[in-house]
C-alpha cells in the first residue's frame, strides 16, 4: 500500500484538495460576518471625535469627560505639578516619556489623557498615591502628576488621546 | 458496559422500542446496575450534588430571564423588579444568585477530592480534562451572569476581565473592541453577555455528558485508589449509590436554604447595588468569592520579565494556574492513585489547600504593602507543587503498600 501511493497525483486527488480548498474558504466566508457583527456598530463608531470647552476649569481642577464611551481626565495643572513631573530623571520611569511629550506646546498645564488605568481598566482616583498624581484602587498602579505609571502592576503610561487645540479655551478630542 | 446488563424487555411495547431505540436499556445500564465500587465516601457524592446545582441554575434561570432586560437603561431595575414585585422573584433571583456561590463550592471540592484520591491518573485523564473544561466554562458562565444586574462590581468585572485580553500582543485592542462590541463596556456587552450566559450553561450539560460518559468507560476511582478487580468490589449503581447521593444532595441543601432565607446577599458586594457608573471605579473593587484565588495571582505579578510587561506576565500566570490543571495527569509521575497510601504526598496537599485558601484571603486584600509580597510568595508556590512537587514527590516517595482489593480493603476495616 505504502509503495503505491507514490505514484503520481490522480485526478480525484486533484478534485478532493479542490473541493476541500473551495468548501474551506466558503466556511470562512460564512463565519466571518457571523463574527464581525460584534464589532462596534456605525452608532457607536459615530461618536469618534468631540470637542470640549476648557474655559471655566481652575488651575488645579480636573475634569472627567466621555469619549467613545471611554472617561478622559482633562487637568489644569498647577505649577508644582508641571515642575514635580520635569524634575523625574527618564532613568527612574517604567515607561520612560518626557513631561513635554504628554502635553501640547504653549499648553503645558493642560494634561489630557484617558482614565482608564492601562492595566485592567479601572479609572485611577485623582490627586492620591505617593506621586501626587493618580492610584488605582484596583491592582495598585501609582501614576505621577503627568500620568506616567511609576509603581504597581499597570506596564504603560496612562493613554493621550490624539487631539488638538482648536483655540486657547477649545480642545478637540479624536 | 453492556456486559453488565441484566435487562430483558418485560413486555411487546418495551421489546418493539429495545429494537428502535434502546433507551431504557441504557438507562438501566448506566443509571441502575453500574457497577459502582462499594467504599465510595461521601466526598463522591458531590458529582451528583454537582448535577443537582446545574439544573437548579438553569431552572431559575430560564425563569429569570422571562422578567429580566439586558438593556443598560433597564437592566439593573428590571433586577429590583423581579426582587420586589415578580411573583416569588425575591427566591427565585436569591436561588440562582447564591447557586452559583453553592455551584462553586460544590465544584472545589469535586476538584480537590480528585486531587486527593488521584482521580485523573490514567485510565481517566480524558474525564478528568473535561471536567477541567467544565471549570472553565462555568467561570465564563458565572463572569457573564455576574454582569448582567449592571450594578458597579457589575460594570467594573466586566472592563477589568475584558480588558485582560488587551494584554495579547498585537491582536490585543482589536480582540478587547470584538468582545466588547465598543470602546468600552456599553451595551452592545451587555446584550451578548446575556446572550452567552443563556446559551453556555446547556454547553456545560453537553460537557457534562461527555464527563459521565468518560466516567462509565473505566468506571469510578475509588478511596483505595485500587482498580475494580472484580463484582466482589462492587455494588449497582441503583439503590446504593442513588440513596448516598439524595442524602448528600439533601446535606447540602440546609446551607444552600439558609443562605437562600436568611442571607441572599452575604456573598455579594453591597457596591453591586448601585447602578454601573464608567467614570467611577469603586475604591475597592473584588470578584465573587470563588475567583479570588486567581484574581491573586493576577495581581501578584507587578514586575516585568525580559520582553514580557507586567500586564502580559499577570494575564499569562492567571491563564496558566487554571491550563496548568489540564496537565496535572502527566505532572503527577507516581503510580499510586490514593493520598491515603502516599505518606509525603499528604503534607503537600494539604499544604497546597492552605495555600489555595491563602489565595482566597489575599485576593480579598487591597493590593499594596504586605499582601502584594504574600500574594507573590502564595502564586509561587502554586506553580511549583504542580511543576516540581509533583513530579519529584513520584520519584522520591516510598508509598505504603496497598491493599490487593477493593473487597480485602473494606473487610479488614471491618474487622478493626
Amino acid at each position: 500500500m505504502a509503495t503505491q501511493s507514490q505514484h503520481s497525483t490522480t485526478r480525484r486527488d486533484f478534485l478532493f484538495v479542490a473541493t476541500g480548498a473551495v468548501g474551506a474558504v466558503g466556511a470562512a466566508a460564512v463565519v466571518w460576518p457571523l463574527i464581525n457583527q460584534m464589532n462596534p456598530d456605525a452608532s457607536t463608531l459615530a461618536l469618534a471625535s468631540i470637542e470640549f470647552s476648557l474655559a471655566g476649569i481652575e488651575e488645579g481642577q480636573s475634569v472627567t469627560i466621555l469619549w467613545r464611551g471611554l472617561p478622559v481626565f482633562v487637568r489644569n495643572r498647577t505649577a508644582k505639578e508641571i515642575e514635580e513631573a520635569k524634575a523625574v530623571p527618564l532613568s527612574e520611569l517604567k515607561d520612560p516619556a518626557t513631561d513635554e511629550s504628554r502635553t501640547k506646546e504653549g499648553h503645558e498645564n493642560w494634561l489630557v489623557m484617558i482614565a482608564n488605568c492601562t492595566h485592567l481598566g479601572c479609572i485611577p482616583v485623582g490627586e492620591s498615591g505617593e506621586f501626587d498624581g493618580w492610584a488605582c484602587p484596583c491592582h495598585g498602579s501609582q501614576f505621577d502628576t503627568a500620568g506616567r505609571i511609576r509603581k504597581g502592576p499597570a506596564p504603560t503610561n496612562l493613554v493621550v488621546p490624539p487631539y488638538e487645540f482648536i483655540s486657547d479655551t477649545l480642545v478637540k478630542i479624536g | 458496559m453492556s456486559e453488565h446488563s441484566t435487562y430483558t424487555p418485560g413486555s411487546g411495547i418495551e421489546k418493539w422500542l429495545d429494537e428502535r431505540l434502546p433507551i431504557i436499556r441504557f438507562s438501566k445500564e448506566h443509571l441502575m446496575d453500574f457497577p459502582t465500587p462499594k467504599n465510595l465516601n461521601y466526598w463522591w457524592t458531590f458529582g451528583a450534588i454537582l448535577v443537582m446545582c446545574l439544573l437548579v441554575q438553569i431552572v431559575t434561570g430560564v425563569i429569570l430571564a422571562m422578567h429580566y432586560t439586558p438593556n443598560i437603561g433597564m437592566a439593573f431595575d428590571s433586577v429590583e423588579h423581579i426582587r420586589r414585585d415578580v411573583n416569588g422573584g425575591r427566591i427565585i433571583q436569591a436561588t440562582h444568585a447564591v447557586g452559583a456561590s453553592m455551584f462553586f463550592a460544590a465544584v472545589y471540592i469535586h476538584i480537590f477530592r480528585g486531587m486527593y484520591f488521584g482521580s485523573y491518573k490514567a485510565p481517566r485523564e480524558i474525564l478528568w480534562i473535561l471536567g477541567v473544561l467544565i471549570f472553565l466554562l462555568m467561570m465564563a458562565t458565572a463572569f457573564m451572569g455576574y454582569v448582567l444586574p449592571w450594578g458597579q462590581m457589575s460594570g467594573w468585572a466586566a472592563t477589568v476581565i475584558t480588558n485582560i485580553f488587551a494584554a495579547i500582543p498585537v491582536i490585543g485592542t482589536p480582540l478587547l473592541e470584538l468582545l466588547r462590541g465598543g470602546f468600552s463596556v456599553g451595551n452592545p456587552t451587555l446584550n451578548r453577555f446575556f446572550s452567552l450566559h443563556y446559551l453556555l450553561p446547556f454547553v456545560i450539560a453537553a460537557v457534562v455528558a461527555l464527563h459521565i460518559w468518560a466516567l462509565h468507560v473505566p468506571g469510578n476511582n475509588n478511596p483505595t485508589g485500587v482498580s475494580v478487580k472484580d463484582s466482589r468490589d462492587t455494588l449497582p449503581f441503583h439503590p446504593y449509590y442513588t440513596m448516598k447521593d439524595l442524602f448528600g444532595m439533601v446535606l447540602f441543601m440546609i446551607p444552600f436554604a439558609w443562605f437562600i432565607f436568611f442571607a441572599p446577599d452575604i456573598l455579594g458586594h453591597p457596591d453591586n447595588y448601585i447602578q454601573f457608573d464608567s467614570q467611577v471605579t469603586p475604591a475597592h473593587i473584588v470578584p465573587e468569592w470563588y475567583f479570588l484565588p486567581f484574581y491573586a495571582i493576577l495581581r501578584a505579578i507587578d514586575f516585568n520579565l525580559l520582553f514580557i510587561d507586567s500586564k502580559l506576565l499577570g494575564v499569562i500566570f492567571f491563564g496558566g494556574s487554571i491550563l496548568i490543571l489540564f496537565l496535572l495527569p502527566w505532572l503527577d509521575t507516581s503510580k499510586v492513585r490514593s493520598g491515603n497510601f502516599r505518606p509525603m504526598f499528604r503534607w503537600f496537599y494539604w499544604l497546597f489547600v492552605i495555600n489555595f485558601v491563602a489565595l482566597t484571603y489575599l485576593g480579598a486584600q487591597p493590593a499594596d504593602g504586605i499582601y502584594v509580597l504574600l500574594s507573590k510568595i502564595c502564586t509561587a508556590y502554586y506553580f511549583i507543587h504542580f511543576i516540581v512537587i509533583l513530579p519529584v514527590l513520584g520519584r522520591i516517595e516510598t508509598p505504603r503498600p496497598l491493599p490487593t482489593s477493593i473487597s480485602e480493603s473494606v473487610l479488614s476495616k471491618s474487622h478493626a
